[in-house]
């Protein structure tokens, strides 16, 4: 990694923790050359047009993700079902095949509020970091939390509904999001009863699924509802503390979503799908530091802008192999 | 081509849109010219930031409304800590609720008041009757919530630590017929011994709790190891016992020869420090409502 990358590399995770992404002070030799070409070539910008009315929108990640999603809590529901005990549990805890599995951020809240951490709820957490650190930590969010699903169906309505202007996005300040971090993680430690987990929509929802729906899922109903109508997939922006603790892991997973500067036509067509956008400030003109650029780890690695980018300069990639191949 | 142009404009805008928000910080001396309008916009981002802060602690602390009031103790699964020491290492799995072969467990909702996710028996409807032979409920619990033996720094309440293993009767001439329950989850009670039809001298024939009944129990004499449904299971005594012959653990409940006030003998079921509080004499007892109910956390007093 050059000296450049490892700056950018901080500045994304301070991103996640809620700072606004900057422009880079320095660019390399190589991406500057790259940022001066691309300015007023109109060769290379009617060659971008052509690639862009061309391109066929795609939906493969996007299909991939929601049949991954559907499946994973629909084995929930069958295993305990029809008991054929595959995968036994919530999304909270669970036992796949035998193996535990524990939600880091359910097992921090757990070992907060009750002080005392036996070998099971070790060995899940292990398990379970050592999984998401290999995908990607906050693959989590977009290829496993239901709560997920939700949102990004209200978003559409949303979207629908702000195009019609019948409805503005009104945001907020993601530090807001580290800071609900803090204060589910001290209020655990204070009153020794794990809060957050009351209005978790992800465990409410995979509960609902499971074991049957109830009252709670009145306030998924309240958050889908606010986010419809007043802010966008806010719950995932601004509060949802899962989602930040998935992203501490991936702060180091080589499951990442990786920017080629090169073809890139810099419309933002990306930026406009995407969940959390500030990762994707890289594709702003001229922001590019080197001429290939991985993705920061509040990404959730849906992949829908790998799914919109007319020209492919957005892909999956995992890291080190992609040199192999 | 205005296709283009609409798209570069607003990617314009994305591009400058980050720094405007919030000051940039490598300029800390000297305020950034910030328009009227523009400082509005951000006071009511602040704004919304704090309500929406609000609303969501809000909700949060509605979680707490369980702790506070506390008026409706719950049954919770076997091997249970007690109350606070539960809520706080419960993760909410229903791992517990999965293994139990009766069903007998039940994750509790919004207005169950006792935390949302959080399991517990409501034994009238469904009773633990130990079918599983082995507590696989405390097997199950990745926490420790439920637990054989309680961490160190977790004191044992007098009276709630059982005397001995209890003995299940339905494994009574196996080589080891005891569970591996250490604690009791609560204690059962004759709460309106007026009513008991034993205390009347009365029988019982008939199907108790009725035919649409939906609870399950282990009899022996049907099936081993299949519970199978009350209402399938008529009764004919000649003097009502239900509560005695249906406990599956050895010495907790008998029917004694009691006197009443006036001097008269009578019988009536007198609960002994075996009981685990498991809720099958409750879950069977004919009478509507039922006059023996397990009370939550109790403890055994001599
Ligand atoms: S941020 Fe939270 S609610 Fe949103 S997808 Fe991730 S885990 Fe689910
Ligand atoms: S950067 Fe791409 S893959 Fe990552 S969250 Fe945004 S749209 Fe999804
Ligand atoms: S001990 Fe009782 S509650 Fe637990 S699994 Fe067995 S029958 Fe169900
Ligand atoms: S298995 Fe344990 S942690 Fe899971 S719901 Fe039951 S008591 Fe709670
Ligand atoms: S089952 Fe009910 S009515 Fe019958 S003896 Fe027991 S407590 Fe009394």
């Amino acid at each position: 990694m050059s000296a450049l990358l490892k700056r950018r590399f901080v500045d994304q995770i301070k991103v996640m923790f809620g700072a606004e992404p900057s422009k880079p002070k320095e660019i390399s030799p190589a991406a500057q050359q790259i940022h001066f070409y691309k300015k007023g070539n109109r060769d290379l910008i009617a060659e971008n047009l052509h690639a862009r009315a061309h391109a066929g929108h795609s939906n493969k990640w996007r299909n991939r993700r929601w049949a991954t999603l559907i499946f994973a809590n629909l084995l929930f529901t069958l295993s305990f079902f029809l008991d054929i005990q595959i995968l036994e549990g919530a999304l909270t805890a669970s036992r796949f095949v035998g193996f535990h599995l524990i939600d880091l951020n359910s097992a921090l809240q757990v070992m907060l509020a009750h002080k005392h951490i036996i070998n099971n709820l070790l060995i899940g957490t292990g398990t379970v970091l050592v999984l998401w650190v290999l995908l990607g930590g906050r693959t989590f969010c977009s290829w496993v939390c239901p709560y997920h699903l939700l949102a990004e169906w209200a978003e559409k309505i949303h979207l629908y509904l702000a195009k019609k202007k019948l409805v503005t996005d009104q945001t907020m300040d993601r530090r807001l999001r580290t800071v609900f971090w803090a204060i589910f993680a001290l209020l655990a430690l204070a009153t020794g009863y794990t809060v957050y987990e009351a209005i978790s929509p992800t465990g409410i929802l995979s509960r609902a699924l499971i074991y049957g729906p109830g009252l709670a899922l009145l306030w998924v109903l309240a958050l889908l509802f606010f986010e419809v109508f007043f802010s966008r997939r806010a719950w995932c922006r601004y509060a949802c503390p899962i989602g930040l603790t998935y992203g501490v892991v991936g702060i180091v997973s080589p499951v990442r979503i990786i920017y080629k500067l090169d073809a890139c036509f810099h419309e933002g067509d990306c930026r406009k799908v995407c969940l959390v956008p500030h990762v994707l400030d890289t594709v702003i003109k001229g922001r590019a530091v080197e001429k290939e650029v991985p993705i920061g780890p509040d990404c959730t690695r849906c992949g829908l802008c790998v799914d919109t980018c007319p020209t492919g300069s957005l892909s999956f990639e995992v890291k080190g192999l992609s040199k192999l191949a | 081509m205005s296709d283009l142009d609409h798209d570069r404009s607003t990617d314009d805008a994305l591009d400058v849109a980050p720094a405007e928000p919030t000051p940039r910080p490598s300029t800390p001396a000297g305020k950034p010219a910030v328009s009227i309008a523009k400082r509005q916009t951000n006071r009511r981002r602040v704004l919304r930031t704090i309500l929406l802060t609000g609303g969501v602690l809000g909700a949060a602390l509605s979680g707490f409304l369980p702790l506070v009031y506390a008026q409706k103790k719950r049954l919770r699964p076997p091997g249970a800590l007690d109350e606070k020491d539960f809520l706080g290492s419960c993760i909410k799995c229903g791992q517990c609720v999965q293994v139990c072969p009766v069903s007998a467990i039940k994750l509790a909702d919004l207005i169950d008041g006792v935390g949302v996710g959080t399991p517990y028996i409501d034994p009238r409807q469904q009773a633990c009757d130990f079918s599983c032979d082995a507590v696989q409920c405390i097997l199950a619990c990745p926490t420790g919530s439920l637990t054989y033996h309680k961490p160190d720094f977790l004191p044992v309440r007098p009276g709630a630590a059982l005397a001995a293993k209890p003995i299940l009767i339905a494994k009574e001439k196996d080589a080891e017929p005891t569970l591996n329950l250490h604690e009791r989850i609560g204690v059962a009670r004759l709460t309106r011994p007026e009513a008991c039809l034993a205390i009347q001298g009365k029988g019982f024939k008939g199907l108790t709790r009725g035919a649409d009944f939906r609870g399950k129990l282990r009899y022996m004499s049907v099936d081993r190891w299949k519970p199978v449904k009350v209402s399938s299971h008529p009764y004919d005594v000649a003097e009502c016992d239900l509560c005695v012959r249906e406990c599956p653990v050895k010495g907790a409940i008998s029917i004694e020869t009691v006197f009443a006030p006036d001097g008269s003998k009578r019988k009536s079921p007198v609960i002994h420090e075996p009981c685990v509080g498991c809720g099958v004499c409750e879950m069977v007892c004919p009478v509507e409502p039922g006059c023996i109910t397990v009370e939550a956390g109790e403890v055994w007093k001599i």
